[in-house]
């Protein structure tokens, strides 16, 4: 039973929903990428484009309305005894058509944008996930579990931000920052002048505001990840704290970590916080400073034409110019974050898939009048490779389970090989059983037979194919599989035998369960059968769960069986029961065992001795203790496995 | 459910109240700047009076400098009150975990707790933060905004009280309706996570299976179920701006309107400028309502997570220590059983009728087959789990009379699952003992054959153990296992499968000096290899729940067949060991 059987020691947990850092910089290739899915919405996405710009014109209209309604009609009708309404009317049932064409573009184009926003995430998240799948086992091996994770839920939810308020924000935005610029133009030129430069000072002091408030997120993250890190370990070894009473220990730590937090946590908010406030009252300012500069210039100036009515409409205008500056100024930060998830989510997509230049399939067949063998869809229990040649010609082998390797050489990292010169050899229906300590290539063997790894130097042949030739999915699915680590799905027992063959029937699942000594213990569960299984079987012992994952392969019925530590938590007596059962299920097929309890092993045809990656001792039982090599030391107990 | 929660806010309750305050002032002021802008437009501007535009320009930049003032206090009262209350809510949770029982604790899972302590406290960092400084802040606003208005012109003010109820019934039909659908996106992403969470972890099987386009299709199937639900809620939602854009607009074009012919017709008192205030006025008020229905939404959004939070912090221990006179001391070693049942679920026992009568000090060993209730069986001996029925003695006294601490003091166990903690050997060795001295954790380690490896190290008793033990093989840590527990030197010693990872010569080793570093000490052991208890004063033979047999080795292969199947299994084939 050991536990440190992984080079990468895994995270499971699934980091909270944080800030990220930022001020990183903005990647133009990642821009492009991220464009070049919406590219497939153009339509819809120029017809949001028109909305945005009749919305930000019918703002811009209304907000210079004033001028119109104080100058051209207040004013003059003040003047008259019987003054004539029906003028202004008009002005307002205008200014009320094009508000109602504003609003219904505004409707139109959140109604668009959704869609295509939504439409386009699916097809990123949908893309990622069926590319991760076709990554090789290594990728999933050296990287991070909760780093992956996180892709899927930290950087997609920064692009939905991105996609579905941030694009059309900063758009919208710029139109109205456009649209209200040359209506500020044409109302007075130096107000104009004196709303950029007040609005840029705005927009510098933001950013810096925004730096300072970026340095303590950095801290507060840091913090989180130990906090995070402490509950995780703690709550893992809460069964441990309780049975040796350092409850008020624990809690102590965790205090420290936890106060720790909340000062940083504190200084970044505040930071944050006081944006809002600063922004809105340096606004008020701008806001009478115009107002001011106005009266200055219409008292002392009456040739720039400043009017009361003027004023009032820049008043209005200069605030739709300065909130959007504001507002685009406080994405950035957003872009340039959910850039940076986009570009998480892209490397993920480029990895390099899993390479596969197979072309011999695994078919099922008949036995012919003649002995030769015919093709057929249904389920034989006869297996053979069709093997295409260049010439055009089928050839049909039969799989036997003939497994050979010669002179192979490995190594996960090329600077450290951990298989030498290994060559073996396993006849069809043998017992093949592979002993060793930990780190001596055991379970690296087994990677290489359905190629989670692909061999370096040296060839591997099944039934006298090199595998290399035989599609993968085919090779694999040849292969049964029972690892250590048990990984079982959430869905009902089951569901999680009939993983093995997807067209199993019950009858069959709960054969296989028979078969692999499981079914006594199901059929204890509240539901049997249709118990739900959740958080990976965590209601289940070990053992129960490593015969769960031995009846999944039975039901699977595979023609090679690799059992890679398959029995480690079973006790010795339900092992012999189980392996009898496997015995009788591989009669003839070929089985791969690998084990650390030797009493597993014992009635295997051949056994391996695997020593620092060389094979040094190989034989059966009788054999290696006459040997009184190494593998008979383990056997005595001269020598610690593990 | 939020009076539970906001018992967790304490020390923070001054910043939580000064903030909305000080919000309150921010908001004062901002509801003031339109009017005095209005006389600034109406007696400054208009007549062209510098000096009364000069006058009324520094009130209003007074009025800022306040606001601004309030503003930043209350941002930073908001952010303190949040964080701490976020602070104090993981103390509360994480203390709260820390009296609960083994049940307890099967109840939640490992990674439930950790996503309640962490992402489900962020979120209601946020909702708290948010509320207090929205909650008061909208309908602050709304209120005075209103009272400023109906100063500047009653008439004219109508207008809003026809607008504010429209915007609320039709803010409420949309939040109304696009609810339901948000909780159940909520409910499909964490689905989402969960495929994409054990496809990484179970991706070997997945590809050993060839499941990888079955592992697509149910990510598929989520992925498009929430892309349709979100549609569906934003659709709903994207009534939103235009609904509001078109009250603001008609409150506009009504006040244009009316104002203006007040204004032409004279003798009213309205002004130019007032109507610019009024017009500001109609963006304050609509917003606020608008803030008001996002407060709702966060509210209702967090409220799952309040939930979760609440489910933690109201879990009862189901395990406590006797209120009053409790035992405080443990006389010796020896248990007894009498009748005991237990059940992990109401009906399904899984120790039937167990009676035994263990002597202080005894060598006992346990074996079984899995699922044989082994662990459960020991499990009762510390109180780990309640027994059902019958009860459980240690030392003469009901193991539900002591003082919990004391129980488990006396009471070493090593879990199957052990886990070793970050930090060094010496420091994983002191969970047993805080104030065991260098030698006396040598010694333990000695006991435990740990010694030999740790010495071995190049940083001996200092090396660094990563969590979970991970840079330690499986038998050396179940070695260090034992020898944390050996340092508390408890009366009784249980072993749960702790070897199954030692060889057998180190094992017998292990039990040999074991014997000899504490003779009085009673020991149970569970295994699951003959070897290691054939040699026990007295084997306990566990079958489905049921005693099976209870003997020396030679009596059990007599007159035990599970006993005698069990050694079978692991001699046969020649080699004794």
């Amino acid at each position: 039973m050991n536990s440190g059987k992984k080079a990468e020691p895994r995270r499971n947990d699934i980091p909270g929903r944080g800030v990220r850092v930022p001020g990183q910089k903005l990647d133009m290739k990642t821009v492009k990428r991220v464009l070049s899915y919406l590219g497939a919405y153009k339509l819809r996405l120029a017809a949001v484009f028109a909305c945005i710009i009749i919305s930000a014109l019918a703002g811009v209209y209304g907000a210079s309305f004033l001028k119109t309604l104080i100058d051209d009609y207040v004013k003059p009708l003040m003047a008259q005894e019987n003054p004539d309404l029906s003028g202004l009317k008009w002005e307002i049932i205008k200014l009320g058509i094009i508000y109602a064409c504003g609003a219904l573009a505004s409707f139109g184009m959140n109604r668009l944008m959704v869609t295509v926003a939504q439409s386009v995430l699916k097809n990123i998240r949908q893309t990622m996930f069926a590319r991760m799948q076709r990554l090789p086992v290594k990728y999933f091996d050296t990287h991070n579990f909760g780093d992956t994770m996180s892709r899927y839920t930290n950087d997609t939810d920064t692009l939905r931000q991105l996609i579905s308020q941030s694009i059309p924000q900063v758009v919208s935005s710029l139109c109205t920052v456009i649209a209200t610029f040359s209506a500020m133009l044409v109302a007075s030129v130096w107000l104009t002048l004196f709303v950029v430069v007040t609005a840029f000072a705005m927009m510098l002091l933001v950013k810096a505001l925004g730096g300072k408030s970026g340095r303590y997120f950095v801290k507060q993250q840091q913090s989180v990840g130990k906090v995070n890190g402490y509950i995780e370990e703690m709550i893992n070894g809460q069964k441990v704290i309780q049975v040796f009473t350092r409850e008020a220990e624990t809690v102590e730590g965790f205090d420290e970590l936890n106060s720790e937090l909340c000062g940083n946590a504190a200084k970044a908010n505040i930071f944050a916080n006081v944006l809002g406030p600063v922004m809105n009252n340096l606004g008020h300012l701008q806001y009478i400073l115009i107002a001011v500069l106005g009266g200055v210039l219409a008292i002392y100036f009456p040739a720039t034409g400043l009017t009361l009515g003027g004023i009032m409409a820049f008043l209005q205008l200069s605030r739709s110019f300065t909130n959007p500056v504001n507002q685009v100024s406080q994405q950035i930060n957003a872009v340039v974050m959910s850039m940076a998830g986009a570009k998480r989510i892209f490397e993920l997509m480029d990895e390099e898939p899993e390479t596969d230049d197979g072309y011999v399939t695994l078919v099922n067949v008949r036995r012919g009048e003649d002995g030769g063998l015919i093709e057929c869809g249904e389920r034989t229990g006869l297996w053979a490779w069709k093997h295409p040649h260049g010439d055009g010609t089928l050839t049909y082998t039969e799989l036997k389970g003939d497994v050979r390797m010669s002179e192979v050489d490995f190594g996960y990292v090329p600077e450290k090989i951990v298989l030498h010169d290994v060559t073996l050899f396993a006849e069809p229906g043998q017992k093949v059983a592979f002993v060793g300590a930990t780190g001596a290539g055991k379970t690296t063997i087994t990677n290489l037979i359905n190629r989670f790894y692909d061999i370096a130097d040296g060839k591997i042949r099944y039934d006298g194919i090199n595998i290399n030739k035989i599609k993968k999915a085919d090779l694999r699915r040849s292969l049964g599989m029972v690892l250590q680590d048990v990984n079982l799905f959430t869905g009902t027992v089951m569901e999680n035998i009939r993983y093995g063959r997807l067209d199993a029937t019950d009858e069959e699942c709960i054969a296989a369960a028979k078969l692999a000594n499981a079914d006594s213990f199901i059929s204890v569960l509240p539901d049997g059968y249709q118990t739900m299984l959740e958080g990976d079987g965590s209601g289940l012992s070990q053992g129960q769960r490593q015969l769960l994952a031995i009846a999944r392969a039975a039901v699977a019925d595979p023609p090679v069986m690799i059992l890679d530590e398959a029995t480690s938590s079973i006790d010795t007596r339900t092992e012999a029961i189980v392996s009898k059962g496997m015995d009788g299920l591989m009669q003839g097929r070929t089985v791969f065992v690998i084990a650390h309890r030797l009493s597993t092993v014992r009635n295997s045809d051949v056994i391996m001795v695997l020593d620092k990656g060389r094979i040094i001792e190989r034989g059966d039982h009788a054999r290696l203790i006459a040997e009184k090599g190494q593998y008979y030391r383990l056997y005595t107990g001269a020598f610690e496995l593990d | 459910m939020i009076k539970k929660l906001l018992r967790s806010v304490r020390d923070y309750k001054g910043h939580s109240i000064a903030a909305p305050l000080f919000i309150c002032g921010e908001v004062v002021m901002e509801v003031i700047i339109p009017t005095l802008m209005a006389s600034l437009l109406n007696y400054g501007v208009k007549p062209g009076d510098m000096g009364y535009i000069l006058k009324m320009g520094a009130a209003i930049a007074g009025c800022c400098i306040i606001s601004l003032f309030f503003g930043v206090a209350a941002g930073r009262s908001a952010a303190i009150a949040s964080t701490g209350f976020a602070k104090n809510l993981r103390h509360d949770m994480f203390s709260r975990i820390q009296s609960y029982s083994f049940r307890n604790i099967d109840k939640f899972s490992t990674s439930s707790l950790v996503t309640r302590l962490t992402t489900d406290v962020n979120r209601l960092q946020d909702a708290y933060h948010m509320f207090i400084r929205v909650a008061v802040r909208a309908p602050a606003m709304l209120l005075f905004s209103l009272i400023m208005a109906m100063r500047l012109n009653l008439k004219l003010s109508l207008i809003f009280l026809g607008a504010i109820p429209v915007l609320v019934v039709g803010l409420y039909l949309i939040m109304s309706h696009a609810h339901p659908v948000f909780e159940r996106i909520f409910k499909t992403y964490d689905k989402l996570n969960r495929v994409v969470q054990e496809d990484l972890r179970g991706i070997r099987v997945v590809k050993a299976f060839v499941r990888e386009d079955k592992e697509t299709e149910k990510f598929d199937e989520v992925s498009e179920q929430i892309a349709a639900d979100t549609i569906k809620a934003e659709k709903i939602l994207a009534f939103n701006a235009p609904l509001m854009q078109m009250t603001v607009y008609i409150c506009i074009m009504l006040i244009c309107w009316f104002g203006a012919k007040l204004i032409i017709a004279g003798g009213s008192g309205m002004q130019e400028g007032d109507l610019s205030a009024l017009l500001q006025y109609t963006m304050q008020i609509l917003m606020s309502l608008m803030m008001l229905s996002m407060i709702f939404v966060m509210l209702t959004m967090s409220r799952a997570s309040a939930e979760r939070i609440c489910e933690v912090l109201d879990e009862e221990s189901t395990i406590l220590s006797p209120k009053e006179g409790a035992v405080t001391e443990v006389k010796d070693g020896g248990i007894v059983f009498e009748n005991v049942s237990f059940a992990y679920h109401p009906g399904k026992d899984v120790l039937h009728n167990v009676n035994l009568n263990i002597p202080s000090g005894a060598n006992v060993g346990i074996i079984g087959g899995t699922g044989s209730s082994k662990s459960t069986l020991v499990q009762l001996i510390p109180r780990l789990y309640e027994v059902g029925e019958g009860k459980v003695t240690v030392g003469g006294v009901d193991v539900r009379d002591y003082d919990l601490q004391t129980l488990r003091d006396s009471v070493a166990m090593v879990l199957q699952k052990n886990v070793l903690f970050s930090g060094t050997i010496k420091e994983n060795l002191r969970w047993g003992n805080e104030d065991a001295t260098d030698e006396q954790i040598k010694d333990a380690c000695v006991a435990a054959c740990a010694d030999e490896f740790i010495s071995q190290f190049p940083e001996g008793y200092d090396t660094y153990i990563e969590q979970g033990g991970s840079n330690v093989s499986g038998g050396q840590k179940q070695r260090l296992c034992i020898a944390r527990a050996l340092l508390k030197t408890p009366k009784i010693l249980i072993l749960d499968d702790s070897t199954s990872a030692v060889d057998t010569r180190t094992d017998a080793l292990l039990r040999a000096t074991l014997a000899k570093t504490a003779p009085g000490m009673t020991k149970l052991m569970i295994a699951q290899r003959i070897s290691s208890v054939q040699n026990c004063d007295m084997i306990i033979v566990l079958d489905n729940g049921y005693i099976n047999g209870i003997g020396t080795h030679s009596e059990l292969l007599q007159n035990n067949v599970i006993y005698r199947e069990v050694y079978e299994s692991q001699v046969k084939g020649g080699g004794e060991e």
